[in-house]
């Protein structure tokens, strides 16, 4: 099992707030891991680390995407991250609204193409294939996540959980070899999570994507999760398989607060 | 009847002009919140590129299409050139700071170009060669419209017809399209955010220039000064049309454009500006975020 994403020491501080603290993580190939914690123990800030969108105070953030050298990533600009190979979706929806379905997920190709201006006035013929590879590609995508007869709709008019897969069809739009979800499930009805449930299986088993979500439903996390991490007050209190993880005492204790009687 | 129709074509004409600057305004200030006020001075600075160019072709005995088609390239390669240092210098650094500082440093860019045009150059008006010819076919109508004028208003509406090919089909402008409606996403998904700034401003800017030359060439007359007119003329065609919306900016110019004519046509040309900026007023007041713009609500 080879480890493709590498977390060491790693601490974000916003003026004189900790926001994650001394915190080690790894992820291996092909598994899908989850962040649980409280509200506020920075599993938010993490993933905005890892991505680049804050530069971390200390430690190191190292990728060996598959077939790959190692390589360290901190301080790179969100859209080299992507280029890399990570790719994300928001616990709040952001997507572009006032896009297609389809444009959505093109966009995802963008870093995956290298077509100018100059190429799309004179349309040549290199211009032209990679125009339709990049159509062929989303529509595939979009056809894996189930809203392929969604297309042409305005993102903006999609009902909710259509929403949320198309934001997963856009980061998948960009290749990654991992994906990094948070919290996926927010908002869904049962249905809605079993069915997205099945989906995150069948992007790991069939496409190679390794994943680490952030989820707070609880029976998706069990029933999904190779390995679970918890945090609290921005560090680690522990990991294991998800058998481990509920029968132990400092998990509990972080979720349901300290037994006076104890 | 003719009057009215060679008012609506002069005004159109004018319209289109003020539309070429309008676009590059309303571009950048789509994806970056920022009034290019340095803007102006990149039209204004196409316009002696062309002249430049055209007395040293002209000179080297080039014939009259020839010279026209490469003055105009000229400009439009100066002026993007210019446009994208101006971002790099002015505006790059100042990304993450509030929204007044990249004003101010366009304000202060506007005002180092055109001292800087005044002191490479001359402060005195230079005439500018008429380049557009005459057309035969056009003679008979030659009291309704000139010849410049219907080459201003193919060339426009070509200009826009292929920008909004551009930002509607290719991936470049899908990748416009998304820095404008959420910047740190698109760079999430991927895309080089800064790279596409940069296309913008390019952008803008080579639709000035050619404004720049087309407008010089039917004036007959430019001066380092001719850039902060014609920016403020677009600036409010941008706001009148809605910032930040493309098909405004042209709507808007063209509304302007018709106002002026028609103002110039039927009550004084010195009221020109009266009607000009009354209307914006009228527009502010009734409908704040421009004809084509959508009030957005901000979350509190």
């Amino acid at each position: 099992m080879n480890t493709i994403l590498e977390v060491k020491d790693l601490s974000m501080d916003f003026g004189g707030l900790r926001a994650l603290d001394h915190l080690d993580l790894n992820v291996v190939e092909g598994e899908i891991a989850a962040i649980i914690g409280p509200n506020g123990a920075g599993k938010t800030t993490f993933f905005n680390c890892i991505t680049g969108i804050y530069n971390p105070t200390e430690g190191e953030i190292l990728i060996s995407p598959p077939g790959k050298k190692r390589k360290k990533i901190n301080g790179l600009k969100p859209n080299r991250v992507t280029k890399k190979g990570m790719a994300r979706t928001f616990q709040n929806i952001r997507l572009f609204s006032n896009m297609t379905v389809l444009e959505n997920v093109m966009i995802g190709r963008h870093c995956r193409t290298s077509s100018g201006i100059v190429g799309a006035i004179l349309r040549g013929r290199s211009t032209i294939k990679e125009e339709k590879d990049v159509v062929d590609f989303s529509y595939n995508i979009l056809k894996k996540t189930g809203i392929s007869h969604l297309v042409n709709e305005f993102a903006k008019n999609l009902p909710y959980g259509a929403q949320r897969r198309l934001e997963i069809a856009r980061a998948m739009a960009t290749e990654p070899f991992l994906l990094l979800l948070d919290e996926p499930a927010a908002g869904m009805n049962p249905r809605e999570t079993r069915e997205l449930d099945e989906l995150i299986t069948r992007l790991r088993d069939e496409d190679n994507v390794s994943i680490l979500m952030i989820e707070h439903d609880m029976k998706l996390v069990m029933s999904l999760s190779d390995r679970i991490f918890v945090m609290d007050y921005g560090r680690k209190i522990a990991q294991g398989t998800p058998s481990d993880i509920i029968n132990n005492p400092v998990v509990i204790k972080a979720y349901l607060g300290e037994d006076i009687d104890a | 009847m003719e009057y009215f129709l060679e008012l609506i074509l002069g005004g159109l004409t004018r319209g289109s002009i003020y539309a070429l600057i309008a676009l590059g305004y309303t571009m950048v200030y789509g994806i970056i919140q920022l009034i290019n006020f340095a803007h102006g001075e990149i039209y204004m600075i196409g316009a002696f590129t062309a002249l430049i160019f055209t007395s040293v072709l002209t000179l080297l005995g080039f014939n009259e299409i020839a010279v026209i088609v490469l003055a105009s390239l000229a400009a439009v390669i100066y002026s993007s050139a210019y446009g994208y240092t101006v971002e790099k210098i002015a505006y790059m650094p100042l990304r993450r700071a509030s929204r007044l500082s990249p004003l101010i440093s366009a304000i202060g860019m506007s005002i180092f170009l055109q001292n800087y045009v005044l002191l490479a150059q001359t402060s005195d008006f230079l005439p500018f060669p008429n380049l557009i010819p005459e057309f035969e076919f056009i003679k008979p109508y030659r009291h309704i419209i000139s010849s410049p004028e219907i080459v201003i208003l193919i060339t426009t509406s070509t200009a826009m017809i292929l920008l909004t090919f551009l930002i509607k089909f290719t991936r470049t402008g899908k990748a416009m399209r998304a820095t404008a409606q959420d910047r740190n996403m698109a760079m999430l998904v991927g895309v080089n955010v800064n790279r596409v700034i940069s296309i913008t401003f390019v952008i803008g800017s080579a639709l000035a220039a050619l404004g720049g030359v087309l407008i010089a060439s039917h004036v007959g007359q430019i001066n380092f000064y001719i850039g902060f007119v014609a920016g403020i003329k677009a600036f409010t065609a941008a706001v009148l049309g809605g910032i930040g919306s493309i098909p405004g900016a042209v709507l808007g110019a063209l509304v302007l454009g018709l106002t002026e004519s028609f103002a110039t046509g039927y009550v004084s040309s010195d009221y020109e500006d009266v009607f000009a900026f009354g209307l914006l007023v009228l527009i502010l007041i009734f409908k704040p975020a421009g004809i084509l713009g959508r009030v957005t609500a901000r979350k509190v």
